[in-house]
């Protein structure tokens, strides 16, 4: 069970071997974290995940493999990780993402399909089912890694954010639909962060590192946040931007 | 049935659970007979999750009601829904009192046993459980009769068992002869820690009731100044007009949640200083309402919303006589780390009784309300947990939202012999809170 401090217990990772998710799940096994399901693509990665999720306090762990293509899946990687934990699940961290690569994806209908896909629709079923189990538990809290490129699409990335976007908004609305019912979902909405996924492109102001991330979100899940912006202050630069005349934003954000 | 959005007085962790409010033993077999998770709550005054288990169900024992007729010797049989301000309205007119109270009298008696409670006389006369002569007891395999002669170890695994036994559905107390409704009252100004424990030391014998006022606020020399209470129940002698007149309502209310900032440092000094500046610096013999002496809080109905959306978390501990520096590092600890605390309540205690799970140890007790919020608490609050483990000491349960599982093992050592009754009248686990979840105590 989650405590007063919102330190969850027991704790399940959708795409356990992303960066940031490593980050995050690091930070929740020093502070209560002692069963830990991580779900991904890749045994090895999810196993490497595992063993660092010991190290930092963790006293179990389980992997369950998946493929985000597989959108008809979905249902069934979220019930094996909750078998596999047991008891009442505290934490769901959906970290799934693809970033693709825009200018050969765009025209390419399989590959444009394939971005909203990992990052929108096996997200989406997947959290249908988290929904339901959470529900049925009476207690939990989702966290879903959004992006700060959800709140307005730039045309250099349009697939992977405006996918985000879609799942941002969904999580805006199914945040509202679990209140008073103990389950929470926050959203949380980085902006650029160096990771494998953004190696080699050129580095944008506001960029963090993976740590900054999951400190960001451990603040923002002992206080309650339904939105989590890391860093903090993209909340006031995207008010600023999100507003902007588009020619002036398509200046600015597309150079 | 209803589904409710529980949590308990510090309101953190909420959990959803299906609520039932059975008015007779037979209604609460039935209950357990459906094979669910379960778990008994009274008024909700436990601090943490431990009268909730959410996606399961909470039976409320408000509806176990009665009071029987009240015993020469003063024994009386009382539902376990009663809360002790339905209690007292009808004892104190005959000249009787509880044997123990808490802090409030917004508890029922089946959740005052089931965390053992202590007041300002356990120095003296113990916990609550030292005054039960026999309860009555539904649990998975059965209905139960239980005394400290009639199945002993069922009887003090249930006092201070967190409700993880079974239901309480009565209670058999003996009550406290009393002839007014007054307490003469000493009351005198510390200006630190030492002197008041050095004083609670040589005088607490003397006394019934005893309870320090510590400010952890202020630093250096004045670090843990503190207002001493210690009283007596007056007799009729005592006073000039002898009244046996039950306690009031609560005259005031906190109406909504207050901004989660209205508690922090600032505020919490100021309003230390006012307390501390307007209590007088040595007086003897003032005449107090039993109401007033005992439960202060009770004016203000709801007051725990004062602290905000995000709630508060109590931390209680224990710790012998030989680890007094305990009480100093801990308020030491939290002044410098800059976490306020708005009451912190010191108390000696007197010997434990036989119950497994019992708070109270010979010793030293400091209970602090910190509100949620300040980044260092956790940690802090993890800390603490270290010192009071090495110093042999605990926390109290039902004062718990945060503790790790590993600690209550060390804290409780006699916590097999407790899972031992348990799975004897609950082979299936399937009485269990959030509380004896978190803590690993019963896994389902």
């Amino acid at each position: 069970m989650e405590n007063a401090f919102g330190q969850p217990q027991n704790v399940i990772v959708l795409a356990g071997s992303s960066e940031i998710a490593r980050a995050i799940t690091k930070k929740l096994c020093a502070a209560r974290a002692r069963t830990v399901i991580l779900a991904g693509r890749h045994q090895e990665s999810l196993d490497d995940a595992a063993r660092e999720a010991l190290d930092y306090g963790a006293s179990r762990t389980d992997t369950v493999l998946f493929d985000a293509e597989d959108v008809a899946g979905a249902a069934r990687v979220v019930r094996e990780a909750f078998d596999k934990v047991g008891d009442p699940v505290d934490l769901v961290l959906v970290a799934v993402g693809l970033l693709g690569n825009q200018v050969r994806d765009q025209s390419d209908a399989v590959a444009a399909a394939r971005v909203v896909n990992v990052n929108f629709t096996w997200p989406v079923a997947a959290l249908s089912e988290v929904r339901n189990r959470l529900l049925a538990q009476g207690s939990g809290r989702i966290v879903v890694i959004s992006s700060v490129g959800a709140v307005r699409v730039r045309a250099s990335a349009y697939l992977y954010g405006g996918a985000k976007a879609g799942l941002d908004r969904l999580c805006q609305g199914m945040a509202d639909s679990l209140r008073g019912t103990g389950v929470s979902l926050h959203i949380v909405r980085p902006g650029a962060v160096r990771t494998r996924m953004t190696e080699g492109l050129a580095e944008v102001p506001f960029t963090t590192g993976v740590n900054e991330v999951a400190t960001n979100v451990m603040k923002g899940l002992a206080r309650g946040d339904e939105v989590i912006w890391s860093p903090p202050v993209l909340k006031y630069v995207y008010a600023v931007l999100r507003h902007l005349p588009g020619p002036l934003w398509r200046k600015v954000m597309d150079r | 049935m209803t589904r409710q959005r529980l949590f308990g007085w510090g309101r953190t962790t909420p959990g959803m659970s299906d609520v039932e409010s059975p008015s007779s033993e037979d209604q609460v077999a039935e209950e357990l007979a459906l094979g669910g998770n379960a778990i008994a709550r009274g008024l909700g005054r436990s601090y943490g999750d431990a009268a909730q288990v959410s996606g399961g169900v909470v039976l409320s024992n408000r509806a176990l009601g009665g009071i029987s007729a009240i015993a020469p010797d003063g024994v009386v049989t009382v539902g376990a829904g009663v809360s002790l301000d339905e209690l007292l309205a009808v004892t104190i007119p005959q000249g009787w009192f509880v044997p123990v109270t808490p802090g409030t009298r917004q508890v029922s008696i089946g959740g005052a046993v089931a965390a053992d409670v202590h007041g300002k006389n356990h120095h003296r006369d113990g916990s609550l459980g030292d005054h039960v002569l026999e309860m009555r007891l539904v649990t998975p395999v059965g209905r139960f009769r239980v005394s400290p002669s009639v199945e002993p170890e069922l009887f003090w695994a249930t006092i201070g068992g967190m409700g993880l036994t079974g239901v309480v559905t009565t209670v058999t107390l003996r009550l406290l002869r009393i002839e007014t409704d007054k307490v003469l009252v000493d009351t005198s100004r510390h200006a630190n820690l030492d002197d008041v424990m050095a004083a609670m030391l040589s005088g607490d014998d003397d006394y019934r009731y005893s309870v320090a006022w510590v400010d952890c606020m202020t630093k250096g020399a004045a670090m843990g100044r503190a207002i001493l209470t210690r009283g007596e129940h007056a007799t009729r002698r005592d006073v000039t007009d002898p009244t046996l007149e039950p306690p009031g309502r609560a005259r005031l209310r906190v109406p909504f949640e207050a901004p989660s900032h209205l508690l922090n440092p600032l505020s919490i000094r100021a309003f230390n200083e006012v307390w501390f500046r307007s209590a007088p610096r040595q007086r003897v013999g003032e005449e107090q309402s039993l109401g007033a002496f005992f439960h202060p809080l009770d004016g203000v109905d709801d007051w725990n919303r004062l602290y905000g959306r995000r709630g508060f978390v109590q931390y209680q501990f224990a710790v012998a006589d030989a680890k007094a520096e305990c009480v100093v590092r801990a308020i030491d600890r939290l002044s410098s780390s800059g976490v306020p605390s708005f009451l912190a309540v010191l108390k000696r205690f007197g010997p434990a009784n036989h119950a497994m799970m019992s708070f109270p140890i010979s010793g030293w007790t400091l209970a602090l309300d910190l509100p949620v919020g300040p980044s260092a608490l956790p940690e802090v609050l993890d800390d603490l947990d270290e010192m009071v483990i090495d110093a042999g000491g605990r926390v109290y349960l039902a004062k718990d939202a945060r503790l790790r599982p590993e600690a209550v093992r060390v804290m409780y050592p006699r916590l097999p012999e407790f899972l031992a009754v348990k799975n004897r009248v609950d082979p299936r686990h399937q009485l269990v809170s959030d509380l004896a979840r978190r803590l690993h105590v019963v896994g389902r």
